[in-house]
């Protein structure tokens, strides 16, 4: 089962992109994008786990504990509120776009030009 | 190009992907294996050179901090582009009205008083929460990013809580957009700040305190996780408050 984790993660990025394919709304495009994304903190945890390892806090433990990568912990933790943010921008232009031309359906935007 | 044909070319590009991804899964080493050498060194050291219990703060806003001054320009960015891209469309708004938007007419339901009550008890519990993990990202799993992001969730409590004056009142745009400028510049500060002493950028020049974990100890980790928090809370709560405002938009316009 060693590769179970990393096959986890092939199958998000799988799932989302076949809902960013099929989907006709852009807001459901956007958190399928959100899925698509949420696959790099499963493979980041995955990679730096290490069989038996602690969390990498030593405020109550010992210091020489074996603990889990720090590294990959610290990329995710700071891709999660970014994404957040990123992902409130992307919706914004869900909101301009229904505005602009009253539908979310992507197909129906391709046809407008402009 | 249809949507059937375009369902046809992502299943050629996806077997090639899939393909591609289990032969580079096969190359890495296994499941709770990792051989390092990055993150052990930094787990032997880490106490030593900054105090800080906490490695993965220590990773964030000291060893690689480079990294994280771009993740939190990104973010600021984010939250800048997203009031421009909603900003035009505050001054088309009366000239358009497409009959999909007529359609959105709706009742708003009134915020009930259980509502109400129990998210204007949880803003001061909330409020301390994120303030406290902002503060403590050397001791344990907390820092700016949590910590801003449980501050912005107050005020946004504040909203639920059907008083979307008081939120504004609470949260004037001119003192986000300064807060935002403070936090993101101050990172970089901190960082420029080393260079004028002629260490390297963002070296931890700050007194280390004596005891690992301590509040006041890790120098300029405590610091610059303090301006992440400042700045994340105001980011959140500008673009929080940019999407109540549109909400806010329709509504007037239905009704």
């Amino acid at each position: 089962m060693q590769v179970f984790p990393f096959l986890v993660v092939a199958w998000i990025v799988a799932v989302g992109l076949y809902g960013l394919i099929t989907s006709r709304d852009l807001i459901h495009q956007v958190v399928c994008l959100v899925v698509v994304q949420s696959s790099t903190y499963v493979l980041l945890l995955a990679v730096g786990y290490v069989t038996g390892g602690v969390a990498p806090y030593f405020f109550d433990i010992s210091p020489h504990a074996k603990a889990v990568d720090p590294v990959v912990q610290a990329l995710a933790l700071t891709d999660v509120v970014v994404e957040a943010a990123v992902t409130a921008l992307l919706l914004s232009f869900a909101v301009q776009a229904h505005k602009r031309f009253g539908t979310l359906d992507p197909h129906e935007l391709a046809e407008f030009k402009g | 190009m249809t949507p059937r044909q375009r369902l046809w070319l992502f299943a050629v590009a996806a077997a090639g992907l899939i393909a591609c991804y289990l032969w580079a899964f096969a190359g890495l080493p296994g499941f709770g294996n990792y051989p390092g050498p990055y993150g052990p060194a930094i787990l032997k050291h880490v106490i030593a050179q900054t105090n800080a219990t906490g490695a993965v703060s220590a990773v964030n806003f000291s060893y690689r901090g480079f990294d994280t001054v771009g993740e939190e320009f990104i973010l600021f960015t984010a939250a800048a582009g997203m009031s421009v891209v909603l900003r035009r469309l505050r001054g088309e708004r009366k000239s358009e009205s497409s009959p999909a938007e007529d359609a959105t007419k709706r009742q708003v339901p009134a915020t009930s008083s259980a509502v109400r009550i129990v998210s204007l008890l949880l803003v001061g519990p909330t409020a301390l929460i994120g303030w406290w993990l902002a503060t403590h990202a050397q001791t344990n799993p907390s820092g700016g990013f949590q910590g801003g992001v449980i501050l912005a969730t107050a005020f946004f409590l504040v909203y639920l809580s059907g008083e979307f004056i008081a939120f504004r009142r609470l949260s004037p745009i001119a003192v986000l957009d300064v807060a935002e400028a403070v936090g993101a510049g101050g990172f970089a500060a901190v960082g420029v700040t080393a260079v004028a002493l002629s260490l390297p950028y963002l070296f931890n020049y700050l007194p280390l305190g004596t005891i690992p974990g301590a509040v006041s100890s890790s120098g300029t980790i405590v610091l610059i996780s303090f301006l992440v928090g400042i700045e994340v809370a105001a980011a959140f709560i500008l673009i929080i408050g940019e999407l109540l405002e549109q909400t806010l938009l329709r509504r007037a316009g239905s009704s």
